[in-house]
């Protein structure tokens, strides 16, 4: 499941979260943005949450007011990057308790510790949330141990 | 009192709020920005407040404020000056600064930034820290932006890891590998023993995480991949332990017992299967097993029951289970779930060639699919049901598309069509049915189709001579209905011209008989020419074919000709030109109006002049395609086919009278205008030289430069045979941006026995100095008989008569 990037964005185009899993220079990055929320937000309802793009596989579903977004190679598997988006849901849940887009904006950093433990060089890196809760939660813990 | 609380808020604030506070603080001020501007001012603020901190060293706030920029660099502002921020940061021991310290690093740095080389260090010494949380940042960062350099710097620690360290580090570590190799490909010797050992990991993570590396392995090395075939047996059992293991809440989605594993070894199935019968038939009882027992009433089975599918057509496997997965997609396709209907077409797309019956039985669903309120479903649903079309279910599969292509999204109507005109050029049961098929696309959809069409469309017809009478009566009703289609009107307008003989004749076997008249159908094409929505193709196909009808119908000759003059003044040049030339056909070459416009013949479809790729939507007729160069001649004509027109005119094919020559007057205006018609001769000038011996008659030609453009060419005709030579004329033609005038000739008459001759002179005038070139035609009666000849000067080595050459 070679991950190219993940993006989280709310309605109106704003940018939450971006994590790209391939060197590209600022400017590229800032273009696919601009590309991926207009392409995005432009879906009617009811239309399915496979899109084509470039050479690329683009997943995307919306949760509340935030749209998560990721781009996968040709030979990947859609259904399987649904299931991955929901579980960083699930674990974005779990920690903020009932999260909503606040959350991610006024915590960012911690939604990008959760992702770090969850995905790895656009690779899965552990399928069980408990294991991922307890290896956050630990780290937490040693931030908060001051010098 | 006042006081003593203001001091107490202010201790509070400094010591008990936590510095996350602050930088909330700050996203909530920026949030509180009522216009960009406004928000542009804060953000300065802040980072100048971010700099000066920067600048203070270490004071227990950098990463608060680094933090803060790595959330103004989120909004699109730049952040470039916290960059050496961050390897100061990652270099600090404590925990709270490294965690920012690396994410800012994975923010702001990437492979291309000098300061990137500079955390190499710092992370080779945190791979070896005490605090696993502290290795797992390291990890982490390098897996993210770790540069090919990093990496060669690093393999070997990572490899120590792999093999060393408990799961949460070999997790992490593998993953960390499998970046390596996509950056350095030549270490991947490195890691792949260690690879076939975590296999026996029990840890799901470290599971995954082995099953990634070892499809990355196999992917690049075509050896490894052999090696790793033998893992084979262990992987289907690692398989079948999930499938069939009890309930594992830590590792169930929805029934299905880590679905991501399940799917990741699948993957690497599908790439040892590939291609070799053993590994094959050793995985073929376990994929029967999943595609079977899966659940898919939710996402996650869905997602595993795919990749079974895509494994079972990718690898050898028996017939049975191809067609069970097949099935599967079939079963997909009926799914409520739009996502899963969208990627079953994709996939049954895929197999549509190698599997094409057992996709067929699945047809129905297909074409149901057509009616998707999704774009791309249908797009997908469109795309397989022209690969399902086929000569045994062509007229229900079209009976379908039509219906598709009247109610399809206008993204998809191009398309489709382009598909119908396929389906139908390879499948039509009959010559009538494909007529029929591309009429009713053209009525429906005529905007968007392709250029080519229209020719194409036109070739069909003329190869259908039975049905000539059925397609112009069906033209000219559709014709009459709606001009507004244009490649509709413009084969309408084509076939009218050409078979409008047929449309008067009112019967015919296969439709309806309706009484039509000239006057409707002349009243059908001026409408065409005039109306505002006739492109300006369109309107050159009209003309032409009112002008056809002249020698088609009988009664209305004058209308046609009184439209014709009207023309010879459009706007438009190419139907004033079109008009103009009509009109001197009509005029000056009555004679030969009949054969210039008689019945096409029958279109070979590969012939040159057969298909424009015109794209600019001026579309050439036909008329002017070189199997019919005779018509081509006197219509609007490049020059380089004046020489077919010339060679036709010189005698061989097609009789035309000779033209009536005024010999005793100065033909000058008409021969003129003949000869710019048939513009693109070159000539050389002569000196006295013999151009033409045959049957007594010998010409002779000689040139005299009189000017830098101006030359007389003298022509001397005598005769050698026992009678005199009567009636004799010269009709001469020089290409096109040669001025000629005739001077009266001598006489008509070349007496016998050489005892006298007929010279006419020629005066020329070559402003362009092209090279010049002369076609003559000698027309005279000898003992009663008629005789015509023609004769070509090419050559005329003179130093007199030397043409400056010029390009034309």
């Amino acid at each position: 499941m070679t991950m190219h990037f993940l993006l989280l964005f709310s309605r109106q185009g704003k940018l939450r979260l971006q994590k790209w899993f391939l060197p590209l220079p600022e400017r590229e990055r800032k273009k696919i943005v601009k590309d991926m929320t207009t392409m995005v937000l432009s879906r009617k309802p009811r239309t399915c949450n496979f899109l084509h793009w470039k050479d690329l596989k683009i997943v995307y579903k919306r949760y509340a007011s935030l749209y998560f977004c990721c781009a996968l190679e040709n030979q990947d598997n859609e259904l399987l990057a649904l299931e991955i988006l929901h579980r960083y849901v699930e674990l974005l849940d779990k920690y903020f308790g009932n999260v909503c887009e606040l959350d991610i904006i006024f915590n960012f950093e911690k939604a990008y510790f959760i992702l770090d433990e969850f995905l790895m060089g656009g690779e899965i890196q552990e399928t069980s949330k408990q294991s991922i809760a307890k290896s956050v939660e630990a780290s937490d813990m040693l931030q908060e141990v001051r010098h | 009192m006042t006081d003593f609380l203001n001091i107490a808020l202010l201790f509070i604030q400094y010591t008990v709020m936590t510095p996350s506070v602050r930088l909330q603080e700050m996203i909530r001020v920026i949030r509180s920005a009522r216009t960009q501007g406004e928000e542009r001012g804060i953000i300065q603020r802040e980072c100048a407040d971010i700099r000066s901190q920067f600048r203070q060293g270490d004071n227990g706030e950098r990463s608060h404020s680094l933090a803060k920029l790595l959330y103004v660099h989120m909004l699109g502002y730049p952040a470039h000056f916290g960059q050496m921020e961050c390897v100061r940061l990652i270099a600090s021991p404590r925990y709270s600064e490294k965690r920012i310290g690396y994410l800012g690093a994975m923010m702001l740095l990437d492979e291309k930034q000098d300061a990137s080389l500079l955390i190499t260090n710092s992370i080779k010494n945190d791979l070896s820290h005490s605090s696993q949380y502290v290795q797992s940042l390291a990890l982490c960062t390098l897996a993210c932006m770790g540069s090919a350099e990093m990496c060669r710097d690093l393999a070997p620690e990572i490899e120590r890891l792999l093999r060393a360290s408990h799961s949460y580090i070999k997790k992490k570590a593998t993953l960390c590998a499998v970046h390596i190799i996509r950056k350095v490909p030549e270490l991947a010797e490195l890691f792949t023993p260690s690879a076939r050992t975590l296999l026996s990991e029990k840890n799901h993570g470290v599971l995954h995480g082995a099953v990634v590396l070892i499809t990355e392995l196999c992917e690049r090395n075509p050896d490894t991949l052999v090696q790793f075939r033998k893992a084979v047996p262990e992987l289907v059992q690692i398989m079948k332990g999930l499938v069939t293991s009890s309930y594992s809440p830590e590792h169930n989605v929805a029934g299905i017992s880590d679905p991501f594993l399940q799917v990741r070894i699948l993957r690497l199935l599908r790439i040892l299967g590939h291609n070799n019968d053993t590994a094959s038939d050793a995985m073929n009882d376990l994929l029967a097993q999943v595609a079977t027992n899966t659940d898919s009433s939710k996402t996650a089975g869905s997602a595993v029951l795919y990749e079974t599918v895509l494994t079972i057509m990718d690898i050898n496997s028996e017939s049975g289970l191809r067609v069970l997965a097949v099935n599967i997609l079939g079963r997909f396709l009926l799914n409520n779930d739009r996502n899963i209907r969208y990627i079953s077409m994709t996939s049954l797309q895929k197999i549509v060639q190698t599997d094409h019956n057992a996709v067929q039985r699945h047809r129905g669903t297909i074409v149901d699919c057509l009616k998707d309120q999704d774009t791309s479903v249908k797009r997908r649903a469109l795309e397989l049901s022209l690969a399902l079309v086929s000569a045994v279910n062509i007229r229900s599969m079209m009976k379908e598309l039509l219906i598709f292509l009247s109610v399809c999204p206008p993204e998809l109507r191009s398309q489709t069509a382009s598909g119908i005109f396929n389906a139908a050029e390879r499948y039509s049961p009959s010559k009538r049915w494909h007529i029929d098929t591309i009429l009713h696309v053209l009525t429906t959809a005529g905007g968007d189709v392709r250029d080519e069409t229209v020719p194409n469309l036109i070739q069909l017809i003329t190869t259908a001579s039975e049905l000539h009478c059925y397609t112009v009566h069906k033209l000219y009703r559709a014709l009459i209905k709606d001009i507004a289609q244009q490649s509709l009107v413009q084969v309408a307008c084509w076939c009218i011209g050409e078979y409008g003989d047929l449309l008067l004749k009112g019967e015919c076997e296969e439709i309806e008989p309706v009484q039509v008249t000239e006057d409707d159908i002349l009243d059908a094409l001026e409408t065409v020419l005039q109306s505002h929505m006739s492109s300006p193709a369109t309107r050159g196909f009209a003309l032409t074919a009112t002008m056809k009808l002249s020698t088609r119908i009988t009664d209305n000759v004058d209308r046609i000709r009184s439209i014709v003059s009207i023309y010879g003044s459009c706007i438009d040049l190419e139907l004033q030109q079109r008009a103009v030339e009509y009109n001197a056909l009509f005029k000056k070459y009555d004679h030969m109006r009949a054969a210039v416009l008689e019945r096409m013949p029958v279109m070979d479809k590969n012939s040159p002049g057969h298909t424009n790729g015109d794209t600019s939507g001026e579309i050439k007729e036909p008329d002017t395609s070189k199997p019919k160069p005779v018509e081509a001649g006197l219509l609007s004509e490049p020059a380089s086919q004046v020489c077919d027109l010339l060679d036709l005119l010189g005698g061989t094919d097609t009789p035309l009278q000779p033209s009536p020559a005024p010999t005793s007057t100065p033909t000058t205006t008409s021969s003129a205008d003949l000869l710019d018609l048939l513009g693109g001769l070159e000539i050389k000038p002569v000196p006295t030289v013999s151009v033409y011996e045959k049957n007594g008659l010998s010409l002779k030609i000689q040139c005299d430069k009189q000017t830098e453009t101006e030359v007389t060419v003298t022509l001397i005709a005598s005769n050698s045979t026992q009678n005199d030579i009567t009636n004799f004329t010269l009709q001469a033609a020089v290409p096109k941006s040669v001025q000629l005038q005739m001077k009266a000739p001598s006489g008509n008459v070349i007496p016998a026995h050489g005892l006298g001759q007929v010279t006419q002179t020629v005066l020329l005038n070559n402003p362009n100095k092209v090279s010049l070139k002369m076609r003559i035609r000698v027309a005279y009666s000898n003992q009663g008989a008629m005789h015509q000849d023609t004769v070509q000067i090419d050559s005329f080595p003179s130093a007199a008569c030397q043409p400056s050459f010029s390009p034309l």
